[in-house]
């Protein structure tokens, strides 16, 4: 049951992150001057009806916020009334700090009028969030609790390619929320070339900006590919990672395909927001793949009280 | 300078939240100096003054306005029964006058001190639109902010100079001022709300602006005596500059001749 619920909780960060990506890519995110209320309603009680224009994305972002933290605080409080693991447990209270820490961070580049330094720690937040609950669902699955099949074969090199590509591509998110909150996101306006060059032929902040975003999709690309490609040589036979594995290439797939036509139809609203969206598939896709080489070095779990129920 | 902003760290983040508790966060009216005359200069005098005034036009064959799609608000259809456009581009109907061109005295007025201006200037939020488009005003004069529409607008100003500001006007009829310190052209306005909704404020520390009309007219009066620099701004044609020199109680016509941008749409 806490197992469906963590899952859900990771459904409804999706959808989260979906809609922080709408408020970006409509430009809305001041729409709603202040901060925790809404044009001087509470939160709770602002009337629908004038959920209009910008107002939409912005309020509706913070209302599904607010209904994630509160989806967080009893998860927190189920994993610590339930499980054994102590450390799970904090996990699991450090996870209700991430999102606390989150929505204050949505206020103040609310109130600072969107200074990129906040509204990149936001995002960026964010992302670790995610990873968050999806390592907690990951956790709590009756595959992790029973150490997967070949639980004893530990491979020092796959926990550091995995490991590798995971701090790879949270490092390209990094520069890509960085790109889209300076504005940087057609700083190169054109797609494959750079101004009609293999790099550009001239330079700027905002071009080395998203210069170093597109050169990061091509590490990490490098990087999936290899940690995919390992994974179907070694370890073909362990379904925990080989199905991972195969997903994350086309997540990858997705991804790339969604930044290119970011570019080339000049940030249509829903190609970038599911671009930011697949982006954080691939991150955590990445991270259960990590998650999952690092299994063997986990205590045993199996003892663990009422958690495949 | 955003980009740099990005880089100014991480720490201002913890540095913000600590600041917030303690500020409350957010920008606020600014209380209304008044005034905005120079002190410790002459005065002009009336007697010797004189004008420059003359037409704006474009040269060629403008794009045709961007078309305005606002079912994004309910309200904001009901109120507008007519296609609406965006006023890049307001031409007179003889396909050359430019309206909404900002023309000022960039250069050349000496220590002079200027009565404190009588007027509020006002922008409007109506029909969800900004009324007017282009405007000017003084450094310390106070600006009246107004929302006779009966739906929600963000007030957002983006200045370089002065203190950007978001103010929400949830409720028809609201009003508030705010006084911008320092001069500046141009200060965009936007509503995040309603994202077609722009306009722009000059704010000088002089009287001598004014705004070409929809026959691209503009008239700067009570000018003393001297050699100017005058500029025509326009929000996608950029600046035009003419050198002037006026005597006691001359008047000056000049014209300025903006180049039509490349499109093979006409304007509407």
């Amino acid at each position: 049951m806490l197992h469906k619920y963590c899952r859900l909780v990771v459904a409804s960060t999706v959808l989260l992150i979906l809609a922080g990506s709408f408020v970006t890519s409509t430009d809305s995110g001041l729409s709603v001057p202040d901060w925790p209320t809404t044009y001087g309603w509470n939160m709770f009680t602002f009337p629908p009806s004038k959920m209009v224009g910008g107002i939409f994305y912005e309020h509706g972002h913070r209302l599904i916020a607010s209904t994630v933290g509160l989806m967080t605080i009893v998860l927190a409080a189920w994993l610590w009334m339930t499980d054994s693991r102590r450390w799970l447990k904090w996990f699991g209270v450090a996870a209700l700090g991430a999102i606390v820490a989150q929505g204050l961070l949505g206020g103040l580049t609310v109130l600072f009028l969107l200074p990129p330094a906040v509204s990149t720690a936001h995002a960026a937040l964010a992302e670790i969030f995610f990873c968050m609950t999806v390592a907690i669902a990951l956790f709590m699955s009756p595959g992790w609790i029973d150490g997967y099949t070949a639980v004893g074969a530990d491979d020092v090199r796959l926990r550091q390619l995995t490991t590798a590509t995971t701090v790879v591509l949270y490092t390209q998110m990094l520069i890509g929320a960085t790109m889209r909150h300076v504005g940087a996101g057609l700083a190169i306006p054109d797609f494959p070339w750079m101004f009609g060059h293999v790099v550009p032929d001239h330079w700027s902040p905002a071009i080395a900006i998203h210069f170093a975003h597109r050169l990061g999709a091509l590490i990490a690309t490098l990087s999936i590919l290899a940690t995919s490609i390992y994974i179907w040589m070694r370890h073909a036979d362990r379904p925990e990672l080989a199905r991972p594995a195969t997903l994350i290439i086309f997540l990858v797939g997705a991804q790339l395909m969604l930044g290119a036509i970011t570019v080339l139809s000049r940030r249509d609203i829903w190609i970038n927001s599911f671009h930011v969206v697949c982006g954080a598939l691939v991150l955590t896709t990445a991270l259960v793949i990590a998650l999952r080489s690092w299994r063997v070095k986990f205590a045993n779990a199996a003892s663990v009280v009422g958690i495949a129920a | 300078m955003r980009l740099r902003n990005a880089w100014v760290g991480w720490t201002a983040a913890a540095a913000l939240a600590a600041s917030v508790v303690a500020c409350g966060g957010g920008s606020k009216d600014t209380s209304a100096e008044p005034g905005g005359a120079a002190s410790g200069g002459e005065k002009v005098d009336t007697a010797t003054a004189g004008e420059v005034k003359g037409s704006v036009a474009v040269d060629g064959t403008v794009p045709k306005n961007d078309a305005i799609k606002m079912n994004a608000d309910p309200v904001c259809v009901r109120e507008n029964t007519t296609p609406q456009f965006q006023e890049t581009y307001e031409v007179g109907s003889d396909g050359k006058a430019l309206a909404n061109v900002f023309v000022y005295v960039k250069d050349g007025l000496g220590n002079y001190s200027y009565d404190a201006p009588t007027d509020k200037p006002t922008i409007d939020q109506k029909n969800c639109r900004y009324h007017p488009h282009v405007f000017g005003m003084r450094v310390g004069q106070p600006l009246e902010i107004v929302n006779s529409d009966p739906t929600l607008h963000n007030i957002h100003a983006m200045p370089k100079a002065n203190q950007e500001f978001n103010n929400g006007q949830p409720i028809q009829g609201m009003k508030m001022t705010h006084t911008f310190t320092a001069k500046e052209i141009m200060v965009p306005f936007k509503c995040d709300v309603h994202s077609w909704m722009n306009a722009y404020v000059g704010v000088l520390d002089h009287p001598y602006f004014a705004v070409s009309d929809k026959d691209g007219k503009f008239d700067i009066k009570t000018l003393p005596p001297g050699a100017y620099t005058i500029e025509a701004w326009h929000e996608k044609l950029g600046t035009a500059t003419q050198q002037v020199t006026i005597g006691p109680k001359e008047t000056k016509e000049i014209t300025f001749t903006f180049k039509a941008p490349a499109g093979p749409t006409p304007t509407n």
